[in-house]
């Protein structure tokens, strides 16, 4: 008798209030980052001190959702046996136009064809709980 | 010996507490806060400090900061961290390892339980300040821990500086042929690059036998002063130099993938000790994967940025090359416990005293142990002689 395979899952990100407007906004499928008012500059993860002057002088921006590969791995060997992409798929950190980085996965794309520098543009999964989550495809 | 007596003195506190038991803020906002209020009372600002102390994660706490210490101190001994933290940064300013060192400390569990009733998610550890940004900002893309950030790293290198597979794979061919002169190495077989090329990808470009071993393994140090060892039993090795860095937790928050904290950690190091990367006759350096074992060759000097795969192509860091590199079989092939670093030093000390066996060097004066921390995250670089460097 076998074990019947186990659903495909991702692990779901946790949130709490300071990255909150983070998850809301993933719930229309809009891709947020924080940019500090006093250093002029983007910042990611969010945080509610700007890490460079420690002000509280972060705002809410949109991103484009655009981008290029900074660079990636694709996982043949997964960690979790029942990861949500069948490997191999691709892990990548992607740039975006606003200057921060973030991890990510590039879907709808053949793992051999992504490249460093590739353009892409956001594209979204739906999490169980209504929030999504920004995937990466070729732009 | 030298003393830290008035090396080093407090200059600036604060504290927080309220008579409802409760703060408003927590997590790392309240480290935040308490780092800010203590810098002001000392007339500092974040930009001074470049030493970070806390009791369970700094590189965590930095991170969130923004800031990238030269001198680091997790010590966790319970109540007693933060005098033991002073301790450290007394003898760090003392001896120029760092100018401005902050120690913090926040704890909300009266908070934390209000907050957690009828909230979602997971409660927060009692020592625990804020989530774990990973958890939110890496885990849910399924990259494989801790080979995939290296994996990423090999992928950025071969992209721009056109490094190839086969070069990664001749190290894990070179530290191999070094391990069969060591009778306790897991792996004693030579192997070729096609032998690597041809072991199964894990996350590419890194191969089965780009990576690490993971093996049971032990090992201890011992360390006395210069006055005490000139009386003991073997030739002493002394610490010429030392030197610490990280830049990131997490790799997506890695400034440069191909640039690592060691460019910083190895500069202070071998200045330090007033060598050049030319005086080092071994190079122990932290081989949890082909890739980390090239990036310590370029950060450190031992040839220019991008040049790491051209650099040990040909063999050289392998028995009869020109830059032996670790020389006991490092961490692909002699063993890799999980924090594999005290090995680099064992290594490094026996070589010094000409105790190698099969494998020892023609007379070495200065080695290097360069170990690695996290996903490239933190770097410390030791400088080690012989009396005649001394």
């Amino acid at each position: 008798m076998t074990t019947p395979p186990a659903t495909p899952t991702r692990p779901q990100p946790p949130e709490d209030e300071t990255s909150r407007p983070f998850w809301e906004a993933t719930r229309t499928r809009r891709l947020l980052y924080q940019w500090c008012t006093v250093c002029d500059r983007p910042v990611f993860f969010p945080r509610d001190i700007c890490p460079g002057c420690l002000g509280s002088t972060l705002e809410w921006r949109e991103s484009s959702g655009r981008g290029t590969v900074y660079t990636f791995s694709n996982v043949h060997r997964p960690q979790m046996p029942n990861f949500a992409l069948p490997a191999p798929y691709t892990v990548a950190l992607i740039e975006l136009a606003e200057g921060v980085r973030l991890m990510s996965n590039v879907v709808n794309c053949d793992p051999e064809q992504v490249r460093v520098g590739m353009a892409v543009k956001v594209t979204w999964e739906r999490l169980d709980d209504g929030r999504h989550l920004p995937q990466f495809e070729p732009a | 010996m030298g003393t830290l007596r008035g090396a080093a003195a407090f200059v600036g506190v604060a504290d927080d507490a309220s008579p409802t038991g409760e703060l408003e803020v927590h997590g790392r906002a309240l480290e935040a806060a308490m780092i800010e209020a203590a810098l002001a009372d000392a007339g500092l600002s974040i930009s001074d400090v470049d030493g970070v102390c806390h009791a369970n994660n700094s590189m965590a706490l930095a991170e969130y900061l923004g800031i990238h210490p030269r001198f680091t101190d997790s010590t966790s001994t319970g109540g007693s961290s933060f005098e033991v933290h002073a301790e450290h940064a007394a003898a760090a300013i003392a001896a120029g390892l760092a100018d401005v060192v902050v120690s913090v400390y926040g704890s909300t569990p009266q908070g934390d339980r209000r907050r957690n009733a009828g909230g979602r998610g997971g409660g927060r550890g009692f020592m625990m300040a804020g989530p774990n940004p990973q958890a939110e900002w890496e885990m849910p893309y399924g990259l494989r821990q801790p080979m995939g950030p290296y994996a990423m790293a090999a992928t950025r290198h071969m992209a721009q500086f056109g490094t190839t597979p086969e070069q990664l794979a001749q190290i894990a061919v070179s530290t191999r042929a070094w391990a069969t002169m060591n009778p306790k190495a897991r792996h004693r077989d030579p192997i070729t690059v096609d032998d690597v090329l041809s072991s199964p990808l894990q996350c590419s470009p890194l191969h089965l036998l780009d990576c690490c071993l993971v093996t049971d393994g032990a090992g201890a140090w011992v360390m006395t002063s210069a006055e005490r060892a000139a009386e003991l039993a073997k030739p002493p090795v002394y610490v010429l130099g030392a030197g610490t860095c990280h830049d990131h937790q997490m790799i997506s928050q890695m400034p440069d993938l191909t640039t690592t904290a060691g460019v910083i950690s190895g500069t202070n190091a071998f200045g330090m000790a007033g060598i050049k990367p030319d005086d080092v006759d071994l190079l122990m350096g932290y081989d949890s994967f082909t890739i980390t074992a090239l990036l310590h060759l370029e950060d450190l000097g031992f040839c220019p940025k991008g040049e790491g795969g051209r650099f040990v192509e040909d063999g050289r860091t392998g028995p009869g090359g020109s830059f032996p590199m670790n020389t006991n079989g490092g961490g692909l092939s002699y063993t890799h416990p999980g924090m594999y670093g005290m090995f680099l030093i064992v290594e490094a000390v026996r070589q010094l005293r000409g105790e190698a066996g099969a494998r020892q060097l023609e007379s070495p004066e200065i080695a290097v142990a360069h170990g690695s921390g996290g996903v490239l995250s933190c770097m410390s670089t030791l400088v080690l002689g012989t009396e005649a460097t001394r």
